[in-house]
């Protein structure tokens, strides 16, 4: 496929490899925030690659991962209800709730569809009047566009039967949350080359020079992911703390405006917890005002639930980087994919599941 | 989730007052919404998300940054990888 296979050209990869391993003077711990960028860096067995001075850690960008259970709780409990159809992404359905997941509850007879887009939901919502179509709006700033326009859509079309359970959460937020935390030791970032593509790498700025850490918006490939890490190091070597962008066939500085226009008109954005990590200030977006009704929460009121997480569970000290997956007690043991303690073990984006399915094993935790 | 592929438009049309587009993507053809990409037109390849084309790929861009990392090798004076390429 065009666009895709060239950069993963195994020779172009190599010349980067040993480009990097020849400018690296120093230790450099950074961090990729994109789930897909590591499942693609652990696939490939990149990190092993690497000279041994650079230290890849893993960032919260799995949005499966980071939604809180008390909403994942919640959207089983609107699937349940007879009167509803819940829509969502097929990454959610495997995510153990407090005692349940989507699947189960499917299982049980809730009407659970996996939709690709939030388009195929609103289509949903449609051919089934009688019904509320509950849509789990989870993602980052690239999925909020499409989200918007599907409230856009329902509220232009009179749909009044299509609402949105919303769980989105925002990078600039987390990225600060993950500098400020006193156990961080990022030193620089691959900024996720589809918010940017989105959101533009404006925001980002204040980040690098703030906290005098490099950002390089990085693409998907492994070259484009070799390309960004030498970008990085390269800064880092140098001294340098700029927004760079890797990227440049599909970002531009200012982003995408029109997405932007109706993200904003539709979402603003409010507090949010993050699965395993707390909440986190301005990182999250809600439905505004003039959107309110099509909120599921709005729509089902009082919905509750007693949340219990796994005791085992690490999952959110490996979402800020601060512990990788394979030195969590329980990695291939007591979780796996199949019977999953926490969200990364199960989501295509989930650090835990991107060890586990490379074939990695446990090891004992570094000192 | 923040998954985004590239593919070729190979229709443009309007539906229920939204720019929709078909998008090919090595073969494999799908719907997708245009709206976010009102300059991309038949022929161009965009970044598809969720249904949506949130991106047009900058050919010349892309065309360009690709020469100079297969020259990269030659340009940091790297020997080439040994064997039979």
């Amino acid at each position: 496929m065009k666009f895709v296979d060239e950069y993963r050209d195994g020779r172009i990869a190599k010349d980067l490899l040993r480009s990097i391993a020849k400018i690296t003077t120093r230790p450099w711990t950074l961090m990729e925030v994109c789930g897909g960028q590591t499942h693609t860096l652990i696939r490939e067995g990149i990190d092993q690659l690497l000279p041994p001075e650079i230290t890849l850690v893993h960032g919260p960008g799995c949005p499966v991962c980071v939604t809180p259970l008390a909403l994942i709780d919640e959207a089983i409990e609107i699937a349940r209800r007879p009167d509803v159809i819940l829509c969502s992404f097929g990454d959610m359905l495997r995510v153990p709730g407090s005692s349940d997941d989507l699947f189960r509850a499917r299982a049980e007879g809730a009407d659970v569809r996996v939709v690709y887009s939030p388009l195929d939901a609103l289509d949903v919502a449609a051919e089934n009047p009688d019904k509320t179509v509950v849509f789990f709006a989870v993602g980052f700033e690239t999925t909020a566009p499409a989200n918007a326009m599907a409230v856009k859509q329902a509220k232009a079309s009179g749909l009044e039967n299509f609402v949105l359970l919303v769980a989105h959460v925002l990078v600039p937020p987390a990225m600060t949350a993950i500098l400020v935390s006193p156990g961080n030791r990022v030193q620089g970032f691959l900024a996720p080359g589809h918010v940017c593509t989105v959101m533009g790498w404006v925001d980002y700025e204040s980040i690098a020079s703030g906290f005098h850490v490099p950002i390089v918006v990085t693409g998907f490939e492994p070259v484009d992911l070799l390309e960004g890490i030498r970008m990085t190091v390269l800064q880092l070597e140098e001294g340098r703390a700029e927004v760079e962008n890797q990227y440049v066939r599909s970002v531009r500085r200012e982003g995408n405006v029109p997405a932007q226009q109706v993200m904003v008109e539709v979402f603003e954005s409010c507090d949010r917890a993050w699965r395993g990590i707390g909440v986190i200030p301005g990182s999250g977006l809600r439905l505004r005002e003039g959107y309110r009704t099509f909120d599921a929460e709005t729509r089902f009121p009082g919905v509750e639930v007693a949340v219990r997480e796994s005791e085992l569970c690490i999952a959110g000290i490996v979402l800020q980087g601060r512990a990788r997956p394979d030195e969590c007690p329980a990695f291939g043991e007591e979780c796996t994919p199949e019977h999953p303690l926490g969200a990364p073990m199960v989501s295509s984006e989930g650090a835990c599941a991107a060890y586990y399915l490379a074939g990695r094993k446990r090891v004992a935790k570094r000192g | 989730m923040c998954l985004g592929v590239p593919g070729k438009i190979t229709e443009v049309r309007e539906d229920g007052g939204i720019r929709m587009g078909t998008v090919d993507f090595g073969g494999i053809k799908r719907k997708a919404c245009l709206a976010y990409c009102p300059e991309a037109d038949v022929g161009d390849y965009v970044v598809v998300h969720v249904g949506f084309a949130i991106s047009v790929v900058d050919e010349e861009e892309a065309a360009r940054t690709y020469e100079l990392l297969a020259e990269m090798g030659a340009l940091e004076g790297i020997d080439p990888p040994q064997g039979n390429a």
